[in-house]
């Protein structure tokens, strides 16, 4: 019975972030159509921006609950820097291009990063347990849990509800769809497609930055993250459906129950059983649980 | 005249390889022979390239191929360099006949995205079953006997290299064959036009499939190579970062040209070794401003400025056609 509690509690948690972390991925590859391969580096960026300035404000003296307004700032910090140098500088000349070229082009600055966060914050792994253990715990069953993971997954759906209120019920939102639909006629309607697009992918960036944030204080942060963290992005929006906001939801709350199943009874297998999970979805349904199929192209 | 221009430069570059250990120092000759054994996984990844689709995970054959030489000499002493060659070529084209049943149905970013994965999957188990595969440590392999035959110690390195450019030339015959056949068209075609394969009578699972069981061959042959080259196996050989640099290397070769692939294997390896030494902590940003500079200004690989100085170059609108 604990291990049913410790398995459903974990996958909520695991869900939570995979779920921020996968609208971002999801949003962007909806928009742009680039699957943004540094969309785990940018949630790297964001876990350590996020650590840097809890430390700081710690040694400064201030109470450790300014730690919590920290790691907002840092995730949003980095998204909102990460996101638009990205696209101006280098997504927007490869819009059109072979996916292949994309690809590529986002691989690089994976590449990049990669390296850059190592000689921008060492490669000693940084821990920030205060904001972690400040908020006490409670106890489920015969295990207990921090309320700071309730935080987490509060914070987590409150932003996704709101990127969707953001897509779905604003008139930036409607401005996207239409972009998405037909970029042609959006332009000759006076939408300017090229804001749109660096728009939607700060957003994604943002995401993607907060969820690293996020999980800064339950983990040591530490470099080559990036590229374990975008297959399993992957593998979320994959299963959910490429593009889809529900599909994210869907997917993270099975990838995370998964990945907690495996860690708690075959800790070997964990990467595994989410890509056999993918590999079975995409059998059965090619585009995803929520995904619509595309017509094929002549 | 048109037989000459056409064989004079693979002759030339034959005889270059061959005169090659005479000319320059020991330690160039092993980066010679490590660099034409990942030549062999970078054609893999090359390809794949050629019909526009990109695999972020071929380190997963060039790992099997390596620790395929692990194996046999932990387990079973066997160190023939003759007898493990096929038997890592087998080996990785088996796997690539697995993973290849659901690998042959994705194109763009699934496939990008799934051989990435499973290579995650080969790399995590060499690090967590460590009572089997020892772990980061890795495993020692001892130099390789030819057919039964040990060579002394310090013929070794010489003969190495030449049993390594035999099996390029074979591979690099096998591979000509290959992109000259069918098959070897329709994988150019896919990245123009799928539909249009199965118009003209050809499944472009087959043509898929097949191609990634060369490509899974290509890639055990090479990690082989590599594994006696280097004399230690970790599990590194199946990590992202090696299928990356494997795409990097075809990337710079011209987007699945051979000869391209050839030179490039080379270069790289050459300047890994001095880049290695002098900003060991920048390596991969290197990497990734070279990629990001050919992607944006030299749309055919670095090949396009030899084919522009030759005279040779079709003005070609893009390295990759539109997938």
């Amino acid at each position: 019975m604990a291990t049913l509690t410790v398995i459903v509690v974990d996958g909520l948690i695991f869900a939570a972030v995979l779920f921020l972390l996968s609208i971002g991925l999801t949003l962007i590859f909806g928009v742009l159509r680039i699957l943004n391969l540094a969309h785990g580096s940018i949630y790297a960026l964001g876990g350590y921006m996020a650590s840097f300035l809890v430390l700081k404000v710690l040694k400064l003296g201030y109470s450790a609950y300014w730690s919590y307004p920290m790691l907002l700032v840092g995730g949003m910090i980095a998204g909102l820097v990460a996101g638009p140098v990205i696209e101006r500088l280098f997504l927007r000349r490869v819009y059109g291009r072979a996916e292949a070229i994309q690809l590529l082009l986002t691989f690089s600055i994976l590449l990049i990063l990669d390296d850059l966060m190592k000689i921008l914050f060492g490669t000693q792994p940084i821990i920030v347990s205060e904001p972690y253990s400040l908020l006490g715990q409670f106890s489920l069953g015969r295990v207990t849990y921090p309320w700071y993971d309730v935080v987490l997954i509060a914070v987590s759906i409150v932003s996704g509800g709101l990127l969707v209120w953001i897509v779905r019920g604003t008139r930036f939102g409607k401005l996207i769809v239409s972009v998405i639909t037909d970029r042609e006629i959006s332009v000759a309607m006076g939408i300017n497609v090229g804001r749109m697009y660096m728009v939607s992918f700060t957003l994604g960036a943002l995401c993607a930055a907060l969820s690293g944030a996020l999980i800064a204080p339950t983990i040591a942060v530490v470099p080559g993250v990036a590229v374990d963290v975008v297959v399993s992005s992957f593998a979320v929006i994959a299963i959910g459906g490429m593009g889809s906001l529900e599909g994210a939801a869907l997917g993270a709350l099975i990838v995370g129950v998964v990945r907690a199943v495996a860690i708690q009874l075959f800790p070997e297998l964990e990467l595994v059983m989410i890509y056999l999970i993918m590999v079975l979805v995409l059998m059965a349904k090619p585009a995803g649980l929520w995904g619509e199929a595309e017509v094929r192209r002549i | 005249m048109e037989v000459m221009r056409r064989w004079l430069a693979p002759v030339i570059a034959s005889a270059l390889f061959l005169a090659a250990p005479l000319a320059v120092p020991s330690w160039a000759v092993f980066v010679l022979t490590l660099a034409l054994a990942k030549f062999m996984a970078v054609l893999a990844v090359a390809l794949f390239l050629r019909g526009g689709l990109i695999s972020f995970g071929h380190a997963l054959f060039y790992g099997i191929g390596a620790y395929a030489v692990g194996f046999s000499i932990k387990w079973w002493g066997i160190t023939d360099a003759v007898l493990l060659a096929p038997l890592g070529t087998l080996l990785g084209a088996g796997v690539a006949a697995l993973v290849g049943l659901f690998m042959a149905r994705y194109r763009g970013v699934f496939f990008a995205m799934l051989n990435l994965g499973v290579s995650m999957i080969l790399y995590s188990a060499l690090l967590k079953f460590y009572w089997v595969t020892s772990g980061t440590d890795g495993i020692g392999v001892r130099s390789p006997a030819f057919l039964g035959i040990v060579p002394p110690r310090e013929l070794f390195q010489v003969i190495y290299y030449y049993f390594t450019l035999l099996l390029t030339g074979i591979v690099i015959c096998a591979i000509y064959r290959f992109l000259a056949s069918p098959v070897g068209y329709f994988l150019k075609a896919i990245g123009d036009n799928e539909v249009r394969i199965e118009y003209q009578g050809e499944s472009v699972r087959r043509v898929m499939y097949l191609t990634y069981i060369l490509s899974g061959a290509l890639a055990g042959l090479g990690g082989v190579l590599a594994a006696f080259a280097v004399g230690h196996i970790v599990p590194e050989y199946a990590f992202w970062a090696q299928s990356g640099e494997f795409v990097f290397v075809a990337v710079l070769g011209g987007y699945g040209s051979v000869p391209g692939s050839l030179v490039g294997s080379i270069a790289f390896e050459f300047i890994r070794t001095y880049a290695s030494k002098y900003m060991p902590e920048a390596w991969q940003t290197t990497l990734g401003v070279i990629m990001l500079f050919i992607i944006l200004f030299l749309p055919g690989g670095l090949w396009t400025i030899y084919e522009a100085a030759t005279g040779r170059g079709r003005r070609r609108p893009e390295g990759v056609s539109r997938g």
